[in-house]
């Protein structure tokens, strides 16, 4: 074990709001995030809904993918935005991580730029090419941005997997002095499990939110075809995503048991190490054991090696300088398989009435909880990338390198913080407000299938 | 060698965002201008509809910039970033204003609702230039020492050169958006517009050039190093070639040729910008080479190759973008050449097969990727897995099970 005055040649920046610093991070990331889904998963639903368009020549599947191509746009907007800020912030926050490793991990954004480049070159064609373009060749135009924005979401993951599991470079007296950035990005074992963690969440994130807006229209009695359509198309990439999401995120808790054993002892508040060691589902850790929690006995055991009787490594055997702050990792990480099962439930039931019936579920109390399903899914996104993140403290390089050796020496975090806050609280306000401007816009007079009910100013944020 | 290559890339990446973004910027500062009024709501518009399908790609030139700066130039990044946090904090808060009020402008039409939102746009368009043309003053006035936040904090960016370079980074954004934003109107026809904006292309190149000759005079006085490299050898011919292209791009829009004019004020521009690496080199920050700062040899090698295999990818891209907006197509006022003719119905497969299918993969990935322990194992099952959440999707066919819905409750 590296303690702290082990790690050669760096040294502890002086800064009194590391917490700060480290909050403005996260702020920025809680508010991009969501936006990376939306760039993973509605290019494809769009394109889905214009491939149906070639298909079939019906009016309704062109004019739900230019409503929705408006949308798209305007969050890339944001994403951009915020991305930027993202990128100004590894420099304005982190300098000694960037110049000390830049030369090492570097290469996965100057890839993810590049992608990032794609997916904005496509979108302007495709976006300002709707009935201006050939619509075969507007169709293929859409499919670089859908490749784009999984190539993108691949560099920037293959860079925090290298955080999480460092490798590919000599460090001597705190400097870089071999970098292989490919080895280091790309042979490494640890990143696929975040992968396709994340892309399936994309999808779970932008159909449950996109399909939650439909269904707040159809529990105000808006249910014509182009509504059902709407919202059965993100619903089913949401349905067919969740389930198999709970057999990804076992297989990357078994691979953080296997390559991080301090996280791991985190997610289940473990103090003593045990054999047989059992989950404790709620409660709140203390001195090394969790109280007030339901104990499953031998289950951690059995889920993280597959033995009920594994020895699991407990958080006492880490020194506590070494260990991340144990309930906020725990509660992230609660929250999280919480809200993912009962999303997968819910989508047990679509798929299951869909098999059996036919059919959309017909009660009122499954839309109200579809409506709840897509603030729901954002909040599981970010407490996961909470217990990630925070579960690799004290660490921004793990074992390698400390976040307070990362830090900018530079004073004013607290004014900084501020102002992105503010900042980025307009920029939600505003999202929000041309969201809803976009979805006011009457639907063409030449649809044929005119809405069901007159628009009102209580419309649904997408529309 | 290997340094020198990516410092072009990044000098390429910086240039074609001054030409393409800073433009954009420039486009910013014209709304401001415009005034009130219907005639000043068309150059507002003309403003925004020229530069909107190319908005997000103008602006991705920074982050491409800024990456491959951090991945071969690491510790110069982290030394700007730190003690330059003031200027780019507040270029990092412009940029999210504008980014607010662009996408908030195609949403509304509402008079006083578009008159906010076009002040945001048009303060910020010039606030964040400004910022970011400062940064590279104190770069090049040598105020940035290595280490994190080892510089002045206040006087690292508000000092003549640097204030200098902000004003210089505003004007030329706006000489550059008032030249093609005079081609676009002559490409629409709109004698009006092309005026204002040929008149404005004069003032502006006027500014510009002037903010340029006053620049040698105050990096005489502040920053003599890049004074001397400015008055021998290429860093003067870089300045000739910019004086030249500049007094060629004023000729030729006083005659109404604004395409050619487009490339000769690019032109214009892009020489300052090498003008000034030219006489900066070999010293990025005080005491530190290019060469000293550059990344290990394996980084610098994997970055060109990523450079230039995406760039194979990108020229292309990107070339077909500026075809279709230079050539109209995607003009508001374009329309199809092709109308849509959907092929005969044919027979798709039964939703019964697919889902057989799909639960099939999911046992298999089950299997696999949960029980099974090899790595080679999890991979197979990850695939199973998402070809299973294909055919599911396929299975449910949502594009047609709404038909045979039950009415509301």
């Amino acid at each position: 074990m590296i303690g702290a005055d082990a790690v050669p040649g760096l040294t502890t920046v002086q800064q009194s709001y590391l917490l700060q610093a480290r909050q403005m991070q996260a702020l920025s990331f809680m508010v991009h995030i969501p936006l990376v889904c939306f760039g993973i998963a509605f290019p494809t639903l769009i394109l889905f809904l214009e491939w149906r368009y070639l298909r079939t020549g019906d009016e309704l599947f062109k004019t739900l993918a230019r409503r929705w191509t408006k949308v798209l746009v305007t969050l890339f907007v944001a994403g951009v935005v915020t991305g930027t800020i993202l990128s100004f912030e590894m420099g304005l926050l982190w300098p000694a991580f960037t110049s000390t490793f830049g030369s090492v991990f570097g290469l996965g954004f100057a890839i993810e730029g590049f992608s990032f480049f794609l997916e904005a070159i496509f979108i302007g064609i495709y976006v300002y090419g709707w009935d201006r373009l050939a619509p075969r060749l507007h169709f293929l135009s859409g499919v670089p941005i859908a490749v784009a924005g999984v190539l993108g979401s691949l560099m920037v993951i293959t860079v925090n997997g290298w955080m999480n599991h460092p490798q590919g470079f000599t460090l001597v007296d705190g400097k870089v002095t071999d970098a292989h950035p490919f080895q280091a990005l790309f042979a490494n074992s640890y990143f696929w499990h975040e992968l396709v963690h994340m892309y399936l969440a994309g999808y779970m994130v932008t159909g449950f939110l996109v399909a939650g807006c439909y269904a707040v229209g159809r529990l105000r009695g808006r249910w014509g075809r182009y509504e059902r359509i709407a919202l059965s198309v993100p619903l089913t990439a949401a349905a067919v995503a969740s389930p198999l999401q709970v057999l990804v995120g076992d297989w990357a808790a078994r691979d953080v048991a296997t390559n991080q054993p301090i996280k791991l002892a985190a997610l289940e508040g473990l103090g003593p190490t045990t054999s047989g060691a059992p989950v404790h589902l709620l409660g709140w850790y203390t001195n090394g054991h969790v109280e007030y929690g339901i104990e499953i006995p031998r289950l951690l055991s059995l889920l993280a090696f597959h033995n009920i009787n594994a020895t699991v490594q407990g958080l006492n055997s880490f020194p506590a300088e070494d260990q991340p702050p144990v309930n906020v990792v725990r509660f992230a990480f609660q929250t999280m398989v919480g809200i993912g099962s009962l999303l997968a439930l819910l989508a047990v039931i679509v798929l299951l009435v869909r098999w059996r019936r036919g059919r959309l579920p017909s009660t009122l109390w499954f839309y109200r909880a579809l409506v709840l399903a897509g603030p729901a899914s954002v909040v599981a996104l970010i407490a996961g990338w909470v217990t990630t993140e925070v579960g690799r403290q004290p660490w921004v390089v793990y074992k390698v390198m400390r976040t307070n050796q990362a830090v900018t020496g530079a004073g004013g975090i607290p004014v900084s913080y501020g102002l992105l806050a503010l900042a980025y609280l307009v920029l939600l306000i505003a999202l929000g407000w041309a969201l809803r401007r976009l979805a006011k816009t009457p639907l063409p007079a030449s649809d044929p299938v005119p809405p069901t009910a007159p628009l009102t100013a209580d419309e649904p944020v997408v529309g | 060698m290997l340094a020198t290559i990516v410092l072009l890339f990044i000098l390429a990446g910086l240039a074609l965002y001054t030409v393409l973004g800073g433009a954009d910027f420039g486009a910013g500062l014209w709304q401001l201008s415009a005034g009130r009024g219907p005639r000043a709501r068309t150059i507002r518009d003309h403003a925004h509809h020229s530069m909107a399908p190319v908005w997000e790609a103008n602006h991705v030139w920074l982050i491409f910039a800024l990456t491959v700066a951090w991945t071969a130039f690491p510790a110069v990044v982290g030394a700007v970033a730190s003690t330059l946090t003031i200027p780019l904090s507040i270029a990092g808060l412009g940029i999210i204003a504008r980014g607010i009020a662009y996408a908030l402008q195609s949403a509304t039409e509402v008079p006083h609702e578009r008159r906010v939102i076009d002040t945001v746009f048009a303060l910020s368009s010039i606030l964040t230039p400004y910022m970011l043309g400062s940064t590279l003053g104190a770069i090049a006035s040598g105020r940035v020492p290595i280490g994190n936040a080892a510089g002045n904090l206040v006087t690292s960016w508000l000092n003549p050169t640097s204030i200098l370079c902000g004003a210089l980074a505003v004007a030329v954004g706006a000489f550059l958006a008032a030249v093609y934003l005079a081609a676009d109107a002559r490409r629409l026809g709109a004698g009006e517009l092309q005026r204002a904006f040929r008149a404005r292309s004069l003032a502006a190149g006027v500014a510009a050039g002037a903010l340029a000759v006053a620049g040698l005079i105050v990096v005489h006085h502040d920053a003599e190093r890049i004074y001397r490299g400015l008055t021998s050898g290429w860093g003067l011919a870089a300045v000739i070639v910019s004086a030249l292209a500049g007094l060629t791009t004023l000729a030729l829009v006083w005659g109404n040729r604004f395409q050619l004019a487009r490339a000769s004020a690019a032109l214009a521009v892009v020489a300052i910008l090498l003008g000034w690496a030219a006489a900066q080199r070999p010293i990025v920050l005080p005491g530190l080479t290019l060469r000293q700062a550059a990344a290990p040899h394996d980084t610098l090698i994997a970055l060109i190759i990523s450079v230039v295999l995406g760039g194979l990818i990108l020229a292309p891209s990107l070339g077909l973008l500026f075809h279709l907006v230079l050539a109209g197509n995607l003009d508001p006022t374009h329309q199809p050449t092709v109308p849509l003719t959907p092929p005969s119905a044919r027979h798709a497969p039964r939703s019964g097969r697919l889902a057989q299918l799909a639960i099939g993969c999911l046992l298999v990935g089950l299997v696999l990727l949960t029980l099974a322990d090899p790595d080679a194992a999890h991979i197979v099952g990850v695939i199973a897995l998402l070809t299973a959440a294909v055919l599911g999707f396929a299975a449910v066919a949502p594009d047609q099970t709404t038909l045979d819905d039950a009415p509301p409750r």
